[in-house]
């Protein structure tokens, strides 16, 4: 009998061990994942809480088929992705390449490097408002005693000038994780295959093409990946410098969701639009991951 | 197909200068191999030939062509790296084949080529394989394969077997000089192994701190070592090197021993003058034991420290005038420690430095 306790304890164990965990996990991910998924299924509206009882079903998600705002943001997004992650990895790139070629004082320039990164997104928003202030910004400014522009240039009130500016900010504050997931690559790459490369005939662009960028491909899509999450879900920097505006031209997902949830107390449709865009991170996240499986099996033969 | 021709040739890393000024001629097909201890400037020679190193000041020729200022693929040579330097992302068929495609080669001549060169290492299985699939060998093979199917002017090795196990490496070594007859070419070699050196080069070049001590075929630096250094580096186990005093026309070690001045050396030395005598341990055997019985020779007394037998000979670690002197016994005998052997010295054989600058006295 005494034996027989003891084997349940055993078996017990782990489940007893496990609990808290699975308690948390319950409480702050699944329980709040359910409810919210349960509440783009109602008209929910945050003035009229008795608004959650009422089931509509697809409703929610049926109305976001014919809702203009709603696909425009969704496609503004995915632009905004793109340029933003293309230009970051291009500017991330070149950083890391020079950076790589210096022998002094790389450290200290690494941790420069880091500068952006350590400030609140809030407040390089605020920043950039500031430097693109049609009549205090230090832009236009600069612009009007180089003598290249007479005119104040509306760079946050034009709609292709806002995304413009908003895309610059996104940049700024960005680039370096690029190019310090690059530059990592790049120090742990090999220098003999590049130097067999020239004494093989090739020029610096064919090396470059042939050797450190399928090594750096990996970690090109690492930082994608992680960047594609990040910038789907811009909001901060959007909603100080342009709050989406003029007349909706920088709405993105989430600072639209953000409207219609707390400004417009239209939660039950909020989070049918959140779910949706979740869905496109997801497949964001998918697609880099592939491409990084890709190219990790390409470099398979990486020593 | 391609002389190479360096002239006062200095490389300095900022202000430190680890070439110091080197001549070299280098003549077509032939093999030289850049020898020396680490730290004395051969890899840095080969590599500013290849053009990966600037030339800080001289001149370096290929086929009569100034190359100072070419990038490496201007200069139609091809290099074999220590580290294999394959590209680890591609097949050992487009490692060979990459440089002749760059080169914009057509698919059938680089299918032929690499095919031809495939053929000649042996390499015709493993096409299809990546290099992490490969032994250390066959990715040397490939390497050198890689090399030889551009039809370079010129192949240069840089360290190719250190990072191969003692067995492979007398294997690759073999090879390489079955390479070289197969393929004519001219060939530069860096090595720090003196084996290396011995069994492959045409001829030597032994460097020491940026500077080239002597150039000569693997007998002549072998035989007749212009200083102390290279006798010491070159033959292995080293050469002995005692201090001696000239005393009256005979050589007196730091303990009193006296050894016969060699009869050729009479005219070269001055009284007084302190000299390094060298004598290789297959010189010192004991009486009936030695490899040259005959010529002149002079008798010392050796106690027995330790005795190696090796097979076919012995090898007698032993004291003399407060220093370790090594002696060769051949042909078979058990020897104890404690032993005193009297041990007959190979004057014919037997070289004198100049203690002073290490020169050696028969060096013109």
């Amino acid at each position: 009998m005494f034996r027989a306790i003891r084997t349940r304890q055993t078996t017990l164990a782990p489940l007893v061990l496990l609990l808290p965990a699975f308690t948390v996990m319950l409480f702050v991910v699944a329980m709040p994942l359910a409810f919210s998924f349960y509440t783009s299924l109602t008209p929910y509206r945050l003035t009229r809480p008795e608004s959650i009882e009422i089931y509509i079903g697809a409703r929610n998600y049926i109305r976001l088929w014919d809702n203009a705002a709603f696909w425009a943001a969704f496609w503004r997004t995915i632009l905004f992705l793109a340029i933003a992650l293309n230009v970051e990895l291009l500017l991330g790139l070149g950083i890391a390449l020079l950076i790589n070629k210096l022998t002094w004082g790389q450290r200290t320039l690494r941790t420069i490097m880091m500068f952006p990164m350590m400030f609140s997104p809030i407040l390089v928003g605020f920043q950039f408002k500031f430097i693109f202030n049609d009549n205090i910004g230090i832009v236009n400014n600069a612009l009007q005693s180089l003598g290249l522009i007479d005119r104040a240039i509306p760079w946050l009130v034009d709609a292709q000038l806002a995304m413009f500016s908003i895309i610059v900010a996104e940049v700024w504050m960005s680039t370096s994780i690029f190019a310090i997931l690059l530059l990592a690559g790049l120090l742990a790459m090999p220098r003999d295959p590049i130097e067999a490369a020239r004494v093989d005939g090739c020029n610096s662009w064919q090396v470059f093409r042939h050797i450190p960028l399928p090594f750096l491909m990996p970690f090109i899509f690492i930082a994608m990946t992680i960047r594609s999450l990040d910038v789907a879900r811009a909001y901060d920097i959007v909603h100080v410098m342009t709050g989406g505006g003029p007349a909706g031209r920088t709405e993105l997902l989430w600072t639209l969701i953000a409207r219609v949830g707390y400004n417009n107390a239209r939660m039950g449709e909020a989070n049918a639009m959140a779910y949706v865009s979740t869905l496109l991170s997801i497949a964001f996240t998918v697609f880099f991951f592939r491409k990084l499986m890709a190219a990790r099996r390409y470099m398979g033969g990486a020593e | 197909m391609a002389e190479i021709s360096l002239k006062q040739v200095v490389k300095n890393y900022g202000r430190t200068p680890v070439v110091h000024g080197i001549d070299l001629e280098i003549a077509d097909n032939e093999f030289v191999v850049l020898v020396g201890p680490s730290g004395c400037g051969k890899s840095t020679t080969l590599r500013m030939i290849a053009g990966l190193e600037d030339i800080s000041d001289g001149e370096i020729r290929i086929r009569g062509r100034l190359v100072n200022d070419l990038p490496p693929r201007k200069r139609n040579i091809s290099m074999v790296f220590q580290n294999y330097a394959l590209y680890p992302h591609m097949s050992v068929r487009d490692n060979l084949g990459f440089g002749l495609k760059i080169a914009g080669q057509s698919k059938k001549v680089v299918a032929e080529r690499v095919d031809e060169a495939a053929g000649i290492l042996g390499l015709s299985e493993l096409l299809d394989r990546l290099p992490a699939e490969l032994s250390g060998g066959q990715r040397q093979r490939v390497a050198m394969g890689r090399a030889i199917v551009r039809h370079p002017d010129a192949f240069l090795f840089d360290e190719p077997l250190s990072n191969l196990d003692a067995k492979l490496r007398g294997q690759m070594r073999a090879e390489i000089k079955k390479l070289h007859q197969k393929v004519a070419s001219t060939i530069v070699y860096v090595t720090h192994d003196q084996i290396e050196a011995m069994t492959l080069a045409d001829r030597i070049v032994v460097m020491r701190d940026g500077h080239i001590d002597q150039v000569g075929t693997p007998m002549e630096v072998f035989n007749h070592p212009a200083n102390t250094f290279v006798a010491a580096f070159i033959g292995s186990p080293p050469m002995n090197q005692l201090p001696a005093t000239l005393d009256d026309g005979r050589l007196r070690l730091g303990d009193g021993t006296a050894i016969a001045l060699p009869t050729r050396l009479r005219e070269r030395v001055r009284a007084g003058q302190k000299l390094i005598l060298g004598v290789r341990p297959d010189d010192i055997s004991p009486e009936g034991h030695g490899l040259l019985e005959e010529g002149e020779h002079d008798t010392i007394d050796l106690e027995v420290d330790i005795a190696e037998p090796l097979g076919m000979e012995s090898l007698i670690y032993s004291r003399l005038a407060g220093q370790e002197v090594l002696a060769k016994l051949y042909g078979p005998r058990l020897l104890s420690p404690g032993e005193r052997l009297t041990c007959r010295v190979a004057l014919t054989r037997a070289h004198l430095f100049d203690a002073d600058t290490g020169r050696n006295l028969e060096a013109d």
